[in-house]
């Protein structure tokens, strides 16, 4: 009788020491944080370096850092979040077009203060209404559009690169007579993108928003169309990248660039890694200061973002996470390898030691961080406006059909504009 | 066999129990009724949805969040100052989209049928390789449309193969694909290319059914090879001739994938077609506009109904026709 009550027992433990087996297993899983990463360098590698630390430190939290094409952000995300699916964190631009489905951390952060310090010139971006006091995340750093020349082509052409104060007007000359001298395919190219098109527009004096903050087509965006569509007539632009395309499609210029058929591009920052890497030696490139119009000499402000999301099934973990990324050590070291802007106001000011980057990115990265004192306010509120899209989206379709003969420039603006009208008022319901 | 014997064998009660309770003719339906269930979730139940998405607004996904709008984006998608303009249109790239596929649609249907017979014919034919030559066309249909599409869009781009052999010839490239003329040639040309095998087989199959003492006949009583051709081999290919037909022109109305790759729907909308638009308007587009691109695609399933009402009644034509003869 007491062997068999002991055999029962032994049992008992034996279920139980299971039961609490799978228990663990499945309380480690729940620790388990993902990570949707996008990378126009290496910020995922990097951040998979900084996760297997933050591991290393937080033994039973694991991250899993997923790394997608853009586009996956882009298109997928917003899908699998309104469909209450998708990861802990992701890394994304569209900042206030998915700011709705964005967690606040703040109940779980121990040091809010710091967030606050610095990161917050830039947490307005991510607030999913104005005076919103949440913590969504924190900007994994700034960028800037802006133009890269081909020195080694304008050195060839025997002309002077166009100074800092230079107009759009300037560049085009200076450009063509170098595409002209060295038999270049074209002289320039922007992104096919309503985020690069913003700058020279509001550059032009296109004010985006109206008295009452709704957005608006004026008359400086229309001129800044008229000349783009002449550019392109003129054969000043490279054709491939807009006209290449259907829709409101992303395309970028820099690998046209790149491939040494265009004298110079109107893209970003977050290129100069790309460069760095693609170009080596084959020739001198430069970033330039935004050239000016009639109103300003800016780009747009933007960036990535680290945010949390509301489909978190570990608040806590991920919370933890961020904060860890977000700590100046770890920041800076993200910073330098990427070859970023800081959007850490400390680290901004003490500056960034790019230990991987070389002299041209060195001094590309100089340009941008000097050219966040020239970005126009208006381009600020442009890119933490929640609608910038119904206005970026309509105008790469509509100028598109302008530059390739379908409409006319003023039946194209008259398009974009009810294009735009729709868009904000479906977005509104 | 004596597995499946005892399996039905099994069965057996529950069938005799079922066909008591149920009755014979009723007994039919717990037949389909699996079936209907999969057919149910998977192909009505999506139209039920569509149709839902259509006739609510905003951005959200989730169907909760839809506000319902009745027949609003029906109305954007329809309104026009002057039918015969697109550009007075409010959604003029829709419209743009629908003239697209049906230039499309009928230039590369006509094209597709016409080439397709003639090679068929050929590979009909004792010529040398008739193996190889058959492998050779049928090729293409096996390949991936996208593999397909960037094939051509490889050589196609300005610094591609074609442009290149333009320039070694002291010719100045030609934009084929930033060009709405070129690019709307050649996303005919690919499509051809890519699925003339497929409707080639088919026609290459009803020839080969055709009796041979037809044309033995048609020798004795000395017929000229044209009169053979359209007194003996067309009207006897006319069934396999409409299923091709139909088939082609539905699938050049659904046309996808080949195109979205090559061109992206540019330049402009110059190669943007129907599908490509609701994909763009649901999709593609950051600002996810489902109910327009659900109501879009209804009316391409009007379109579709149409056609395939057409194919139907073509067949019933036919059939009668031959009855009478």
């Amino acid at each position: 009788m007491f062997k068999t009550e002991s055999i029962l027992q032994r049992h008992a433990f034996k279920t139980l020491a299971l039961a609490l087996m799978a228990a663990g297993a499945v309380s480690a899983q729940a620790q388990e944080v993902r990570v949707m990463c996008y990378q126009d360098g290496v910020e995922c590698d990097v951040t998979a370096e900084l996760a297997k630390k933050f591991e290393a430190q937080n033994p039973g939290v694991k991250i899993v850092v997923d790394t997608v094409p853009y586009k996956t952000i882009v298109e997928q995300l917003p899908v699998q979040l309104a469909a209450g699916q998708g990861p802990d964190i992701a890394r994304v631009t569209d900042l206030g077009g998915l700011s709705k489905f964005y967690m606040d951390i703040s109940p779980n952060l121990k040091d809010r203060k710091y967030f606050d310090t610095q990161f917050g010139t830039t947490a307005a971006w991510l607030s999913p209404a104005a005076g919103d006091k949440g913590i969504y995340g924190f900007m994994s750093q700034l960028t800037m559009t802006g133009p890269y020349v081909n020195k080694t082509l304008f050195d060839q052409a025997k002309v002077a690169l166009p100074g800092p104060k230079a107009t759009w007007d300037d560049w085009v000359a200076a450009a063509n007579k170098v595409a002209k001298a060295t038999q270049t395919k074209a002289a320039m190219a922007w992104d096919r993108s309503g985020h690069r098109f913003a700058g020279p527009a509001i550059s032009n004096g296109a004010a985006i928003f109206d008295a009452k903050g709704d957005l608006v087509v004026d008359t400086g965006y229309k001129n800044t169309i008229n000349k783009f569509v002449g550019w392109h007539k003129d054969g000043t632009m490279l054709k491939e990248v807009w006209a290449g395309s259907g829709g409101s499609t992303y395309a970028d210029s820099i690998g046209e660039f790149i491939n040494g058929n265009v004298v110079m591009v109107l893209s970003g920052s977050w290129q100069i890694n790309r460069l760095q890497k693609d170009i080596g030696t084959k020739f001198d490139w430069e970033a330039v200061p935004n050239p000016c119009g009639a109103a300003a000499c800016t780009g747009i402000p933007g960036g990535a973002a680290w945010v949390a999301l509301k489909t978190s099934k570990s608040p806590k973990e991920t919370a933890a996470f961020l904060s860890f990324m977000a700590a100046e050590a770890n920041y800076a070291d993200f910073i330098a390898k990427t070859n970023n802007i800081p959007a850490h106001a400390g680290l901004a000011k003490k500056g960034v030691n790019y230990t991987s980057a070389q002299p041209a990115a060195k001094a590309a990265l100089g340009v941008f961080s000097g050219g966040v004192a020239n970005l126009s306010p208006v381009a600020y509120k442009f890119q933490g406006y929640k609608y910038n899209r119904a206005i970026m989206l309509p105008t790469v379709s509509r100028v598109t059909q302008a530059l390739v003969g379908e409409l006319s420039v003023d039946e194209a603006v008259n398009k974009l504009n009810a294009d735009m009208q729709d868009a904000v008022k479906q977005a509104q319901k | 066999m004596r597995f499946l014997a005892f399996f039905f064998n099994l069965l057996e009660p529950v069938f005799a129990l079922s066909q008591k309770w149920l009755g014979q003719s009723r007994l039919a339906w717990l037949f389909v009724g699996p079936n209907l269930l999969v057919f149910g979730l998977f192909t009505f139940l999506p139209i039920v949805i569509n149709v839902f998405y259509a006739t609510s607004a905003g951005v959200a996904l989730m169907p909760a969040d839809r506000p319902f709008s009745g027949l609003e984006n029906f109305q954007t998608l329809f309104e026009c100052r002057d039918y015969f303009d697109f550009q007075t249109c409010r959604k003029d790239v829709f419209w743009r989209a629908i003239g697209n596929t049906l230039q499309f649609s009928v230039i590369q249907v006509t094209l597709m049928v016409l080439f397709s017979l003639l090679t068929a014919l050929v590979l009909n034919r004792k010529i040398i390789g008739r193996g190889f030559w058959r492998g050779v066309f049928f090729y293409p249909v096996l390949l991936s449309p996208v593999v397909v599409a960037l094939i051509w869009k490889w050589l196609l781009k300005s610094q591609g193969v074609f442009n290149a052999a333009l320039v070694a010839m002291d010719h100045p490239p030609i934009e084929w694909l930033t060009d709405s003329h070129w690019a709307f040639f050649w996303t005919i040309f690919v499509s051809i290319w890519a699925h003339m095998g497929f409707y080639t087989l088919i026609l290459l199959a009803g020839l080969q059914a055709i009796p041979k003492d037809v044309y033995e006949a048609a020798l004795m009583d000395k017929a000229s090879p044209w009169r053979t051709l359209t007194r003996i081999t067309l009207p006897l290919l006319m069934p396999n001739l409409i299923v091709v037909l139909v088939l082609a022109m539905i699938r050049a109305v659904q046309v996808f994938d080949e195109v979205f790759v090559l061109t992206g729907g540019g330049p402009g909308s110059a190669t943007t077609f129907i599908v490509q638009f609701i994909y763009q308007t649901g999709f593609a587009e950051q600002i996810h506009l489902y109910g327009l691109a659900a109501a879009a695609s209804l009316a391409l399933a009007v379109g579709l109904i149409v056609l395939t009402l057409l194919q139907l009644k073509l067949t019933r034509a036919k059939d009668a026709g031959q009855k009478v003869r």
